[in-house]
Order: C-alpha cells, then sequence, then structure tokens
C-alpha cells in the first residue's frame, strides 16, 4: 500500500481538525477503505482513525422514541442487537447479509452509509425507516434525513472535517410491519444487484426504501390501496433508474424490483397483522 | 509524524512492542515480522478469508486491518489455535479428509474456531454462514462442514 500517516484522536475535535488537511481520510471499519487505497482508487496522505473518539459511540441506545446507533457500532453488533431485531427487524436483517461474518465484525453502520455505494445494504431499510444521521465537526453538530444525505455515487453532504457520529432510527408510533429483500448472484459475499426494503403502518402507508437502482439509495412513499394495482407499483417505482453492469442488466433489475417490491409488501403486511 | 508507529499486541498469548509503518497490515506484520506465516494473504480485499485471525474473539479478516489499528489488542492466529497440539477441530479436518491443497484451512479453521467457542453445537446452516466468508479454491466445502460438525458432536461423524 501507499505510504500515509495514521492518527488515532480521542475527541471529535482533533478528528475534525486533522481531517480538514489534504488528503485525509477517516478509518472506521476499513472494510472499503483499505480495499480503496490497495487498488489506489484513493491515495491519502493521512488516515484519521475514528475507533478512539470518546464522543462516538460503538453502542446502540435507546433514547424516548428512537434508537440511537453509534457511529462506531458494527454490523455484527446490529445483527445481534435485541432492540434492533425487535423493532427494525428489516435493518437487522440488512445487517446480516453485508459480506461476511469477518466484515461484518469490522464495518460500521455509519461507514456504509459514508462510502455511498448506490448498493449499500443497510441504506434501504435506514430509509425506510425514515432515520436520520448526527453529523458533527467536533463544534456543531446537524442532522440530516438519510433521504437528504447521499448526493450521488460515493458522494455524500458530508463536508471536509465532518464525521458521522450517530445514526438515529424513530421508532414506529403505531402497529407497522417491515420487511427487507435482496437480489445477489449468489447466496452470500456478493454487492446486491436489487435491494429494498419496506415500512407499512396501520394507516395503510408505505415507505420503500431502494437501493441499486439509481446513482444513491432512493425512497418512494405509497398506500397499500395504491399498490394493489400495477399501476400504483409502475408509478411508486418510476423514480427508479438503474444501469447496466457486471452484476445485472437495467431491464433485470427493474424486473426484479417490481417482483420482489410485490413481496415485500405482502411480508410487511403479514408481519404488521401479525403484530396488531 | 506517523509514518512509523510503536504498537504492542499481544499474539497467541506473546506480547510484542514493534515498531511498523503507518501503512502495514496486521497479516503483514504477523507474517514477516513475527514470521506467523500460517495466516495466508491470497485476495488482500476481504472475499476470501484465508487471512482470518481472531480480533479478541471476533473473527476478522487480517488484510483489511492496519497493524497500527490492532495496537492494545490481542489477537489469535493458526499457530495460537494449534499451540497445544492440534485441536480437536483440526483432528476432524483430518479425519474428515476436509484438507486439499491447504491453502485455505488456517483461515477456516480459525473461522470455525470462533464459531465453536460462541456456538458450541452449531447446524450445517450456522456452519454455512460462519464460513461463508472463507473461499476454498478446491471446492472442499462438504468436508470442511463435516469437519466443523464432527468437532461439535463427535458422536455424529456421518452427516
Amino acid at each position: 500500500m501507499s505510504l500515509f500517516d495514521y492518527e488515532r484522536p480521542g475527541t471529535l475535535a482533533e478528528a475534525s481538525d486533522t481531517l480538514r488537511r489534504d488528503n485525509a481520510v477517516a478509518l472506521a471499519g476499513g472494510t472499503d477503505l483499505l480495499v480503496a487505497i490497495r487498488h489506489r482508487v484513493i491515495s491519502p496522505e493521512v488516515v484519521v482513525d475514528l475507533k478512539s473518539i470518546a464522543d462516538i459511540d460503538d453502542d446502540i441506545s435507546r433514547v424516548a422514541d428512537r434508537l440511537t446507533i453509534g457511529g462506531r457500532a458494527v454490523m455484527s453488533r446490529l445483527v445481534h442487537d435485541e432492540q434492533v431485531n425487535r423493532y427494525f427487524p428489516a435493518l437487522a436483517a440488512a445487517a446480516s447479509v453485508v459480506g461476511s461474518v469477518q466484515i461484518r465484525n469490522r464495518a460500521t453502520l455509519a461507514g456504509n452509509l459514508c462510502n455511498a455505494s448506490p448498493a449499500a445494504d443497510a441504506a434501504p431499510p435506514l430509509l425506510a425507516f425514515a432515520s436520520s444521521v448526527t453529523i458533527s465537526d467536533g463544534e456543531t453538530s446537524r442532522t440530516v434525513p438519510v433521504a437528504e444525505f447521499f448526493q450521488g455515487p460515493g458522494v455524500t453532504v458530508l463536508e471536509r472535517g465532518e464525521v458521522v457520529s450517530s445514526i438515529e432510527v424513530p421508532i414506529p408510533s403505531v402497529v407497522s410491519g417491515s420487511a427487507f429483500a435482496r437480489v445477489t448472484r449468489r447466496r452470500g459475499v456478493d454487492l446486491a444487484s436489487v435491494s429494498l426494503a419496506c415500512l407499512v403502518d396501520r394507516s395503510g402507508h408505505v415507505r420503500f426504501g431502494l437501493g441499486a437502482v439509481g446513482p444513491t439509495p432512493l425512497v418512494a412513499e405509497s398506500t397499500v390501496d395504491e399498490l394493489v394495482t400495477d399501476d400504483g407499483i409502475d408509478r411508486l417505482l418510476a423514480i427508479a433508474s438503474p444501469i447496466s453492469d457486471l452484476r445485472a442488466g437495467a431491464d433485470y433489475r427493474r424486473a426484479m424490483l417490481r417482483v420482489h417490491a410485490r413481496r415485500a409488501l405482502q411480508r410487511a403486511v403479514g408481519e404488521m397483522k401479525a403484530a396488531s | 509524524m506517523t509514518r512509523e508507529q510503536a504498537i504492542t499486541v499481544t499474539v497467541n498469548t506473546v506480547r510484542h512492542t514493534i515498531t511498523v509503518p503507518a501503512s502495514m497490515t496486521l497479516l503483514e506484520m504477523v507474517r514477516s515480522r513475527l514470521g506467523l506465516t500460517g495466516s495466508k494473504e491470497c485476495c488482500s480485499e476481504g472475499e476470501c478469508g484465508a487471512c482470518t485471525m481472531m480480533l479478541g474473539d471476533e473473527p476478522v479478516n487480517s488484510c483489511l486491518i492496519l497493524a497500527v489499528e490492532a495496537d492494545g489488542s490481542s489477537i489469535t492466529t493458526i499457530e495460537g489455535v494449534g499451540a497445544a497440539g492440534m485441536s480437536p477441530l483440526q483432528e476432524a479436518f483430518v479425519e474428515a479428509g476436509a484438507v486439499q491443497c491447504g491453502f485455505c484451512i488456517p483461515g477456516m479453521v480459525v473461522a470455525a474456531t470462533a464459531l465453536l467457542q460462541r456456538v458450541p453445537d452449531p447446524t450445517l446452516d450456522e456452519v454455512q454462514e460462519a464460513l461463508s466468508g472463507n473461499l476454498c479454491r478446491c471446492g472442499g466445502y462438504a468436508r470442511i462442514c463435516q469437519a466443523v460438525l464432527r468437532a461439535a458432536t463427535p458422536e455424529a461423524a456421518d452427516v
């Protein structure tokens, strides 16, 4: 690997200062970053390890009506967390298919978002659950809905010196159900060709998060009544603009999106009925 | 600044203080500086699992961790798994005929050791999931999974 400096700051303020330097990158789990450095996609001058920052948690805690997932929480943590499984099974399901056990033990939820892959596994459920991201530069912090976080492939609203300190997922206030679906070429250790998550509540409102069918993960909303018809499904999914790549063709992605959106909705409605 | 850094790591219960370049991976350090070459480098991008070590109790890809990130940590490599002679799991690999070319086996054994510590009596599904990040070029998956199940419940030798 190319040579770089390594800093392991203990506070957000120090981390932000270092990240404002030229060619500085943040390191959380490293499962994407080190591959990018090795392949010379990036050649950083300084790598800023966020794992010793006291103000960034590696834990998941419930604060009032929301679950706060610390910026250092790894995917394995989400997979095994009792509250994530109880309130956000679609998020636990998405976390459980990220890479392999070895990857999930290092890869963080925040890193998955910051990497801003259109196929980020955790993005669809976080979108479906109307989650938000807390961003800090050590002095001030701001909260951005995940729906506004992604700007394009690999690009987020993060500005220089900013890091994601936590992710907030609101616990649905009414009876609801959720589901996650993912299409891959093989069962394990593959990027998604199409992924989606769906949240339906008792009022009939439906929110989908869609992955790998546009330049960013997408959010689409509708109602159960609307989605009974093919036209309704078409209107919901009109936002998708998939590309053809080595994993799947655009037409195949569209076709799979339709099929799995419908199935996910059925499963989510089934879950909601079971819960009420 | 810190292109080189002194770190202290415990590898297979032995403490080492070593000065390493910031860009050196944990795998490179263990192989080239400590001379423990059981862990293999293959894909170098977290796909194949040949470099699997335990960081604490958790299996990780040591090719995707910088040595400096491991400062203060405790690491177990394949040499640590077999430190007191072959472990029951390693014996099971031999008995099941799970080893062909052998290149993936250190990673397989470390990943399976981590599984058995957490889940002493896993199902086949659990074994397959735990080893899904470990590729075997020879395609010897069936016997590898059989070996892990055999180690968990020696009486159920033929699955």
